[in-house]
């Protein structure tokens, strides 16, 4: 369980150092918020893994879920929350995380964040990085790629998700106010699922070598 | 008496409401305020909205009333990890949170049914103010 804790940190580690970066992000389209919540969120993250003795990794997605759940404050915490939750179910009982596995979690998280925020792809969202990656990820695994072949994947599918959230039109939350003027800008929630998922492969990467 | 809960980013907005609504409702109404996150920055946390509706709860249900953004969807949260029970008789309102959390008051206290006390804070949306 100590690497599940690690990447968890790691997630912790690039949200955090992303800060400014989230938060310039959705002052172009939205209220400037983005960086200084999901900071908060993981930061709290961070707090509680340092004390927390999760017996698998569905204990230790709950736990992440339900601190963003509480510390976040804007819809970003209900979002990954619910993901990370839905994500746990998947999880429960495992101490390590296969590639079946890997697909079952990033397919929850991605039907918790669609349930929960009412939203599809297309509409410069969470999911304009997020679906293309599960694609990719499984399109590569029905090939019989590596977990980590797999990942890679699904980062660069989620690089070009996020890219391709700049040319198209905000229809939700608050980025919706400002209708067309939200092209050219690019996605902080996207932004932020790519900068988890790349993290999340960087690590397996660094597991396998 | 249908219990009703002020979701609000800021917990000063939240507590004004229903300090605002409260010189409106019969006594013992049930008026909680879910505003603002635990260390009192903006912001809306679905654990603090569940408990708000738990505590808000007499039996007769509760109407949740919500701001902006992030508060539909925290409260559509804090609605879901309800009890079964409890989730089936609580309702968030589609409404102007001042003017809707006033109306709601008055009609919760004088004793009327959920579905009448969601509709009552709905019709605000229709109140001119001249």
């Amino acid at each position: 369980m100590a690497n599940g804790i690690a990447a968890m940190e790691a997630l912790a580690d690039v949200i955090i150092a992303n800060k400014e970066k989230l938060t310039e992000l959705d002052a172009a389209i939205g209220d400037a918020d983005h960086g200084i919540n999901m900071t908060r969120g993981f930061e709290a993250v961070r707090t509680k893994l340092a004390a927390a003795k999760p017996e698998d990794i569905g204990g230790l997605l709950k736990l992440v879920g339900m601190t963003l759940i509480s510390t976040v404050g804007g819809a970003s915490g209900p979002l990954y929350g619910t993901a990370f939750m839905r994500a746990a179910v998947v999880a429960h009982g495992k101490t390590a995380i296969d590639t079946d596995t890997a697909a079952q979690i990033l397919n929850a998280a991605i039907g918790g964040i669609k349930d929960r925020g009412k939203a599809v792809r297309g509409e410069k969202t969470m999911l304009d990085a997020l679906e293309p990656a599960y694609e990719a990820f499984t399109q590569a695994m029905a090939k019989g790629a590596s977990l980590t072949d797999c990942l890679t994947l699904a980062t660069a599918a989620a690089a070009s998700g996020v890219e391709y959230t700049k040319t198209i039109i905000a229809t939700k939350g608050r980025a919706s106010y400002l209708g067309e003027r939200s092209i050219g800008h690019q996605d902080p929630g996207a932004t932020s699922s790519y900068l988890m998922l790349a993290t999340l492969t960087a690590f397996a990467k660094e597991q396998e070598a | 008496m249908v219990g009703i809960v002020v979701v609000s980013h800021s917990a000063k907005v939240a507590e004004g409401i229903c300090e605002l609504a409260g010189q409106m409702a019969a006594p013992g109404q049930k008026l909680i305020a879910a505003g603002g996150m635990a260390d009192g920055d903006i912001g809306t946390d679905a654990f603090k909205i569940q408990a708000a509706i738990e505590a808000a709860n007499t039996g007769d249900g509760v109407l949740v009333m919500v701001d902006l953004g992030s508060a539909v969807i925290s409260a559509e949260l804090a609605v879901d990890m309800l009890d079964e029970e409890l989730k089936s008789r609580v309702a968030i309102a589609d409404a102007p949170i001042l003017e809707g959390t006033v109306a709601a008051a008055v009609d919760a206290s004088i004793g009327q049914s959920l579905v009448s006390v969601a509709a009552t804070a709905e019709g605000a949306r229709d109140l001119r103010k001249r």
